[in-house]
């Protein structure tokens, strides 16, 4: 589960452009992850398990842990460091993933939108991966994905343990309720060191879009002149 | 020490966004003195013209694999290490995405996704990416010496100056899949929405699913695809896979137009990059026209039907 700024958040940077900043940023659970979250809740709830929560990052992001215990989740886990990229984080979550039968992530996290643990995780544990699922069903020790492909949709289905990436239209988000709420505060969150790794990758500095020039009006009542300016002046159609 | 780029098959043929991969793939070999290899999973009949795009050998792969994310990417693997890849490069497709991270942990390597510029090569090894959904780039240093890099669709050009290409062959193998592929359905013909040069969009303004001939009708005159707003999608009017915006899909075209959407800053996010925007909004005071290059302010139900008008003259 990544932690990360509200959708709605007008991106700007400090320190030289160096880092991102957090000044008056509401942060959430990253939206793929909450759909990961609750499909997991299901097919758990479905099948007498149970649902781990995982974080890599600070304890300010505990809240954030406490909303998905009051979502439903079992019991959680916090790895004790700031995440540096996907390979940082896949690697720290490949430390304790073992004994699961399904580990799920979002399709990509809002703010980094790197969309590589999941892949990475495969890897790392050497089981099959599934990117960017709309379905998952579970039944006789087989788990069944339908995955968005480039001009389609894929159906594939394999054995546990397997790791998938969850898509909009997975399912509609959980909303905790208040017994949930009051059941979270009680619910273990284990806090584990960071294994040490070797970097792959550092951000050394950030960039905001250059802003528009201005918008040129066209007389509604002379739309064809879009046409003509697309065709003639700027030749993209 | 060489720079591979993967190819992506689609229809038996080749797809336009690893035609972009050869050609940066060549740049970036030339910069560093290494050889740039295009690798194919299967032979076509055009193969040999991959060179055409920049490639310095083109190979085609042999191995009995089914084509499933776990060995597609061991396949690659075993050939960039036959190889001696020092650079990989993959379209930031679906498909690039689900191999690129796999290959990243067999060849030991740092991996970038959403990669916007040529690396520069100056004391150490610097990309460009898309982070924030499109509202901020990041510069970021990979530091191992093999790395991964998938790049956006639409971002570099083609140049196909160069010449055919012998094809060579070269035997790969990987472990037997654990997955099981059941079905594929493709809409045969269709662009995906990332790699469209052109895409149509349209909002809540077109006021409900039944009017959506009108867009589809402008985007088949403009050879586009279309796209919608999150509120659209929601409410099911149009399927999710058509949703641009922070928590849809990020696209770049060269032309994206909006019609019927205010423009939130989630749905900015995520078409920001496009080349040229133009929005079509009844309201003077919809955010999209303070990022749009050029506006019309009227109803889309009157302005619809003079574009298409104007189209078919």
């Amino acid at each position: 589960m990544s932690v990360v700024p509200d959708t709605t958040t007008k991106i700007t940077f400090t320190e030289n452009n160096t880092l991102f900043n957090k000044d008056g940023v509401q942060f959430i659970i990253n939206p793929y992850d909450e759909l990961a979250i609750t499909r997991g809740l299901e097919l758990a709830e479905a099948n007498s398990g149970s649902v781990t929560v995982v974080h890599v990052g600070p304890a300010e992001n505990e809240a954030s842990i406490r909303k998905a215990l009051s979502m439903g989740v079992t019991d959680s886990i916090r790895i004790d460091a700031l995440a540096i990229d996907a390979q940082f984080v896949a690697e720290q979550i490949a430390e304790i993933a073992h004994g699961y039968d399904l580990i799920l992530t979002g399709r990509e996290s809002i703010d980094y939108n790197g969309g590589a643990v999941c892949g990475l995780l495969g890897a790392l544990l050497n089981i099959p991966s599934a990117n960017v699922v709309t379905e998952i069903n579970y039944a006789d020790g087989t788990f069944s994905f339908t995955r968005d492909i480039d001009g389609g949709r894929e159906m594939m289905s394999c054995k546990g343990p397997v790791v998938a990436s969850a898509q909009k239209d997975l399912c509609e988000p959980r909303i905790p309720n208040m017994r949930g709420i009051m059941a979270a505060r009680t619910k273990p969150l284990q806090i584990v060191s960071p294994k040490t790794i070797v970097n792959a990758s550092q951000v050394s500095s950030y960039e905001s879009p250059a802003p528009k020039s201005g918008v040129k009006l066209i007389d509604p009542s002379n739309a064809q002149e879009l046409i003509h300016i697309l065709r003639n002046e700027l030749k993209v159609i | 020490m060489s720079v591979i780029v993967f190819v992506e098959i689609d229809n038996q043929q080749y797809k336009k966004s690893s035609l972009e991969a050869i050609s940066y793939g060549k740049k970036i070999a030339q910069t560093m003195g290494i050889s740039c290899i295009a690798l194919s999973l299967d032979t076509l009949s055009d193969t040999a013209t991959l060179g055409t795009y920049g490639a310095d050998r083109v190979i085609s792969l042999s191995h009995n694999a089914a084509f499933t994310s776990d060995n597609s990417a061991q396949l690659l693997a075993d050939a960039c290490k036959q190889l001696s890849a020092q650079i990989v490069v993959v379209s930031n497709t679906y498909t690039g995405k689900s191999l690129a991270p796999r290959l990243a942990v067999a060849l030991d390597a740092s991996l970038a996704t959403n990669v916007i510029s040529l690396p520069d090569t100056n004391g150490g090894f610097k990309v460009k990416r898309g982070v924030f959904s499109g509202k901020a780039f990041a510069y970021t240093d990979l530091s191992k010496s093999t790395k991964v890099l998938a790049i956006t669709p639409n971002t570099f050009d083609i140049d196909n100056s160069g010449s055919s290409a012998t094809v060579e062959t070269l035997a790969v193998s990987a472990e037997a899949s654990k997955i099981s592929i059941d079905k594929s359905d493709k809409e045969m013909g269709k662009v995906p929405l990332t790699e469209a040069e052109i895409v149509i969009s349209a909002g809540r303004g077109l006021k409900g699913p039944e009017n959506w001939n009108l867009i589809e009708e402008l985007a088949d005159l403009m050879g586009a695809a279309t796209a919608c707003s999150k509120p659209v999608s929601d409410m099911g009017w149009r399927p999710h896979a058509e949703h641009v915006g922070q928590t849809g899909i990020t696209i770049k075209p060269n032309l994206y137009v909006a019609i019927g959407i205010s423009g939130a800053i989630q749905h900015l996010a995520g078409v920001s990059s496009s080349k040229t925007i133009v929005a079509i909004n009844k309201d003077p005071e919809a955010p999209f026209f303070k990022a749009a290059d050029y506006g019309i302010v009227g109803d889309a139900f009157e302005v619809i039907p003079q574009l298409i008008h104007a189209l078919k003259n």
